[in-house]
This record gives C-alpha cells, structure tokens and sequence, in this order.
C-alpha cells in the first residue's frame, strides 16, 4: 500500500501552471491516477473542462502522450489507440507495455459520451475511463447533465417560483458501468487520494476494461468557497450522498461505511445551487432526498451482503 | 503481372486494404457499404491480412477508433456511406486539422429525407469544403487504384491529409466486374508501411494532439492546412507517376475523352462517365462532334487544368449528381469557376440527374448533347434528367 507521501512524491504526468480555477480538484484526480500506473500512460480527453485547462495551443501541460478530438468520443478514441497497440505490438512495431486511461466530465460520460462509453466498454477493450463528475456542464457555467443531483439549481433547469430545480435523481454510472460485465468498476473521490490512489491502481491492472467515477466538487458553479472543495467531497461520502465503493467482477464492496452518517443538510448547505432548498416550502424536497439516499445506502449494504454479482 | 479478379466494386476497395494491409481498421456497416466491411473481416477471420479491426457501434466511433489507432501511429482506416458519413461528419471534420493521412473509401448514397439506399453524390458533396482529398472512381478497377494512390498521396510528409476515395453505391459497389489485381509484393511496396514523425505510442516522446486553439492560432493552423492540400494536388501526379511504373496505366486529374474537337462537351463524375462515353462514341459515329471531361481528383480541385482542357469548347453540360439546395450545383459550380478567367468562355448548362438512385439512360444523355449542339441553353436555370413530369 502506498503512503500519501509516496503517492504526491511520485513524477508527475500533469505538469503545475495549468489554467484549473482555484480550488479545483481535477489536477489532484489526474495526477493520482496517472501515479497509480507503473507503466507508461498514453491519455484520451474529452472535451471539457481538463482539456480545455490543460491545453491552450501552444501550452500543453501533459507530459504524458495526450489526444483531444472531440466532447463525446473519448472512450472510441481509446479504444482506438488500444487497438493500434494491439497491432503495433503483434508487428513488432513497438515493445513496452503501457496503460491507456480515458478522462471525461460527466457530461462527456453520461450524457453525449454514453454510447461511445457502453460500445468500448461492451468491446472489451483494456484500457480505464475516468470520469471527474462535478455534477454538471461546469465547464460552460452550470448547465444540466444526467449527473445533476436531485433539487440542484442549474442555468438549464434553474430554481425558481414553480421550480426546486432539478426534478430527477442522477444517473448510476458506476453500475452501469459494471453491468457491461468489466472486471473493475469503482466510485471515489477526491479528498480520499489513496482510495483513489488504490482504486486507480486496480483499474490499471484489471484484464479488461475499468470504470472509474470520481467526486469532483466545482467551487465555481456549485457555489462554495475555493477553500473548501475537498471538505465538500468528505461531507459527499460522510453523508452517503456519495458512497465509496467497488464493484470487482461483479461483487459489491464497500470502501467507507460512515459511523454516524451525517443528514444531507451538512453536505447541501453552503453550496449556491443548493441554497432555495433550504426555504421553508422545500423542506419536502430535502426531506425526499434524504429518503432517497438512505434506500440507496441500504441497496448498497445489501448487494454487498448477498456477495451476489451485479 | 497481374490477376484478373471478378469483383464488385466493394470487394475492389477490400482487396486494396487486403494489399495495403493496415494496423488497425474500424468501420460501421451501412448500406451500400457493408461488402466491405464484410469482406475484410472475413480476410481477417481467414488470417489473410493480420489488421486488427474494431467493430464499433456507431460511425461516429468508427471514425474516432479511426482518429486514436491513427494518432497512436497505426495506418488506420475506415469506410461508409451515406447516413454513417453524415453521423461522423463531426469527427470526419476534425481528422484534417490534425493531420492525420486516414483512408476512407466512400460508397455513395443518397440522404435522407425521404431514407433511400441508392446511389446519389448529396452524401459526399456534404463533406466537400472541410479538408478531405477527395478521389472519385468510375468503376470497379479505378477503385482499387485510387485506393492505393490515395494512401501514398495522405501518408506523403508534404501532405498528410485524409483521403476519401468515392465510388458509386450499388451500381459500382455491387456490379461485378474483371478487375486487374497487381502483384501484392508490387502494390506493398508502393504503398510502404506508414512511418509517422510523432506519435502517442511513441511514450518516450510525449505529444499533444488536439489541443485548444484560441483567435492567436487557430486560423494559422487553418491555412497550414490549405497550404498542404495544395501539396496534395503535386504529390497526386507524383504518386500517379510512381503507380503507373506497376499497372503501365496513367492519373491524371481528369478523363478526357474525344474532347479535342468537340463542339459539345459534358463534365460528369463516377459510373455514369461510362454510360456517356458510350453515348459520345454513338454520337461520333454519327459524325457529330462530341466529348466528356470525367473529373477524378475533386479536392483539391484543379482549376487551371480544367480550364485549359475545356476552355475552346463552345459549349458544356455538367451534369450532377445532387443538388446544392439554393445555389448552382456542386461540379457545376466548380466548372463554372473553373471558367471565369477565359476572356471568351464557353457557353453552359446545369443538368441535375440520377438522385436517390434514378436510372440514367443514353437516350437521355444523348438528348443533353443535342440541346448542348443546337447551342440551346439557359446557363443560370438548371435542367432536371429523368424527373417524372
């Protein structure tokens, strides 16, 4: 098991003087995931915030071999380079072994990208997606994705007189994710660097493709102070809103089993989008998901119990 | 030496990527194009070629899988038509501003709506202003050749471009034809193996590719790109040059046939070059002086050239294969402006035919050469052939 130390300690594929906002945690997930591989990394980017932080022509803060095409493909565009390195290999073109890792937003992962995710992932292809899920098109200012937690405030579906905002729960990539029968689909987050560090680390060794959702709270549209990104992802795990788990070759585990799991209040308040929520006539929304995340909780605990494979 | 095969057009086109045998192929099946994808992946099965093929599940992935075995460093490929050429039109836009020498061979069919399977030019002619070479073949055997041209010419340093090597659907793509099959050893060594400068696989030198480009660059990286499909248009002579030292024939950018006294001429793309040229040869036997200008390269366009071999015709029918909705028609276009510098241009006119399959016969060819003889035209209203009155 690697320490933190040894983790922050190792060279890294992300180089500092990027464009991130201040207090974005995007460059702490890269950057531990990148650490996990002890090969070489070749990266897949969908557009999106990283791309577009990491790459203003003639900058580039990637040190580690980086393709860009387009917001929806990152996962064909992977599975491309994996298949050229098939090739490549099998010619004797090429020699090391290297790890390919795909990098998206949630809107490049569960929206526009989701059918280029299920055919690479359904093809089997060895290489790891990465999504950084800020809940949103946090990119272009807040807009609505199928990530969007359940009463959040979006410029797409704004709170408002006869709004609460956002009046669908999200969407479950991860067991999604794992019901394409891949050998390692896992959720993480951002504060927790070596349970991202582990889980990262797995993906890279699972035979075939792995599936890696990570927390990433955006101080500039979830509306929250800079300082505070990696409290708002441990309040997201404590309040089981975000549970860290692991789904290896189907079986359910659990990483983080919160002792007193706190109510969702202390993740929501403090956060802009979620601010109308706390008015008197939308306690019942609160209240609801509150209700929706203990049932989820207790799925969970259940699957993991059953030991049955999802 | 060589072998002569009955192939369909497709077939042509996958016993090209048999020879030139890619690194990676990733393609989606559509009509009329799936004889292709088909017939290589029974190459594969059969251990004939060693490609590793990605059957994607969609052509927007094809042409991504497409983009990423290329970048990586592999030759890759891919191949559509129609409605799967149109779902990666945004992928199949960026390919050029990356520069990266894809091959592509396109079965035309017509778009949608109304949905319709045959053979028409509205998919491709779609594509035509965004960077792509772009090759057109009559038939079966000028598909084979324009396969391996076209790999030679988008690999070439001065170039790197992707190229898309068109051939009519159904009509080409499905008609069983003797092509003339050149020696593996011959076409491999004319098509060598891909030897990119910069590639993702290449892990002990790291590149960027695709990155953001703002107001600073983007329209730099834009012109570097034009800059290269002028290239495109020498090194299109330079590998027809070398590819005839193999099959003894030549490649010049366009067909001329009988055009040297004609007094009337038409200009069309693909199959239907065939059926007039019959057509010419019936009219010349009756004394009457007639001739047909078969573009081959379209993108990019050679102007001059065309100018010069049509510029003491009295008069020309272009006649396409689509219709540019709201404007004068995509090869008509281009002829007229090929004309413009001509202090005495030619007299023309704008046939549409053939769309969504629309037979077209000689009767009706011959029919457009006697209005073009009796000098009766209306150069800025286009004619339709075959429309039911």
């Amino acid at each position: 098991m690697a320490t933190l130390q040894e983790i922050v300690s190792k060279p890294s594929g992300l180089a500092s003087g990027h464009r991130m906002c201040a207090g974005c945690g995007i460059g702490s997930i890269v950057r531990t995931v990148l650490a996990a591989s002890d090969k070489p990394v070749v990266v897949a980017n969908a557009t999106g915030c990283l791309e577009v932080v990491t790459t203003i022509y003639p900058y580039s803060a990637w040190k580690v071999p980086w393709i860009h095409l387009t917001f929806e493909n990152a996962a064909a565009v992977a599975s491309g380079i994996e298949t050229a390195y098939r090739s490549l290999r099998n010619r004797g073109k090429i020699t090391k072994d290297i790890n390919i890792v795909a990098f998206g937003g949630d809107g490049g992962t569960y929206d526009i990208g989701f059918q280029a995710l299920s055919g690479a992932l359904e093809r089997g292809h060895n290489f790891m997606y990465v999504v950084y899920d800020n809940e949103g098109y946090m990119n272009t200012g807040n807009q609505r994705s199928g990530a969007t937690p359940y009463g959040a405030s979006t410029t797409t579906v704004p709170a408002g007189t006869k709004s609460f905002g956002k009046p669908q729960w999200r969407k479950n990539i991860v067991e999604i994710a794992a019901a394409h029968r891949i050998p390692y689909a896992a959720q993480a987050a951002v504060h927790n660097t070596i349970d991202l560090y582990n889980k990262a680390k797995k993906g890279f060794e699972a035979d075939g493709p792995a599936f890696l959702a990570v927390l990433q709270p955006c101080t500039t549209n979830w509306k929250y102070d800079p300082a505070l990104t990696m409290t708002y992802s441990r309040l997201a795990t404590e309040t089981n809103f975000w549970p860290l788990y692991e789904v290896e070759n189907g079986k359910v585990h659990i990483n983080y089993k919160p002792r007193n799991r706190k109510p969702i209040e202390e993740f929501l308040k403090g956060q802009g989008r979620f601010r109308h929520l706390f008015k008197p006539e939308n306690k019942h929304i609160i209240e609801k998901m509150q209700k929706l995340i203990d049932e989820e909780w207790e799925r969970l605990l259940k699957l993991e119990e059953s030991g049955v494979a999802l | 030496m060589s072998t002569l095969k009955p192939l369909t057009g497709a077939q042509a086109a996958a016993e090209a990527m048999r020879q030139i045998n890619p690194d990676v192929v990733a393609a989606y099946p559509i009509t009329p194009q799936t004889p292709i994808v088909e017939q290589f992946a029974q190459f594969v099965a059969n251990g004939i070629v060693d490609t590793k093929t990605i059957p994607v599940e969609s052509e927007h992935s094809a042409m991504s899988a497409t983009v990423g075995a290329s970048a990586a460093g592999a030759r890759a490929m891919c191949a559509t038509s129609s409605q799967g050429l149109a779902l990666m039109w945004e992928v199949v836009a960026a390919v050029p501003g990356l520069r990266l020498p894809i091959v592509m061979p396109i079965v035309d069919r017509a778009l949608s709506a109304p949905i319709n399977i045959h053979c028409d030019h509205s998919d491709v002619m779609g594509t035509a202003t965004i960077g792509w070479i772009q090759i057109f073949s009559e038939n079966a055997q000028e598909v084979y050749e324009n396969m391996l041209l076209a790999v030679k010419i988008a690999e070439d340093k001065d170039v790197l471009l992707p190229a898309m090597v068109m051939q009519d659907g159904f009509i080409i793509s499905h008609g069983v034809e003797n092509v003339e099959v050149f020696d593996d050893d011959k076409v491999k060594a004319f098509v060598g193996e891909r030897n990119p400068d910069r590639y993702l696989l290449d892990v002990d030198h790291p590149y960027t590719i695709g990155p953001l480009a703002l107001p600073d660059y983007y329209f730099e990286i834009k012109r570097q790109q034009e800059e290269a499909m002028k290239n495109a248009k020498r090194v299109y002579i330079e590998a027809g040059k070398e590819l005839s030292k193999i099959t003894g024939k030549t490649y010049p950018y366009f067909e001329s046939y009988k055009l040297d006294d004609a007094e009337a001429a038409i200009v069309v793309l693909s199959s239907t070059a065939g059926t007039a040229k019959d057509t010419v040869d019936k009219m010349r036997a009756e004394g009457k002086k007639v001739g047909l200008l078969k573009p081959k390269l379209f993108r990019p366009f050679p102007y001059k050239e065309v100018r010069e071999a049509l510029k003491n015709i009295p008069v020309i029918g272009v006649l396409d294969r689509s219709i540019a909705f709201g404007a004068y028609a995509p090869l008509y276009a281009e002829i007229r402006n090929a004309l413009f510098e001509l202090d005495k241009r030619p007299k023309l006119q704008s046939y549409i035919f053939g769309l969504g399959g629309k037979d077209i016969f000689k009767s009706q060819i011959e029919k457009a050469f006697d209005e073009l003889l009796s000098g009766d035209v209306t150069p800025e209203e286009e004619r339709y052939i075959g429309l039911r009155g």
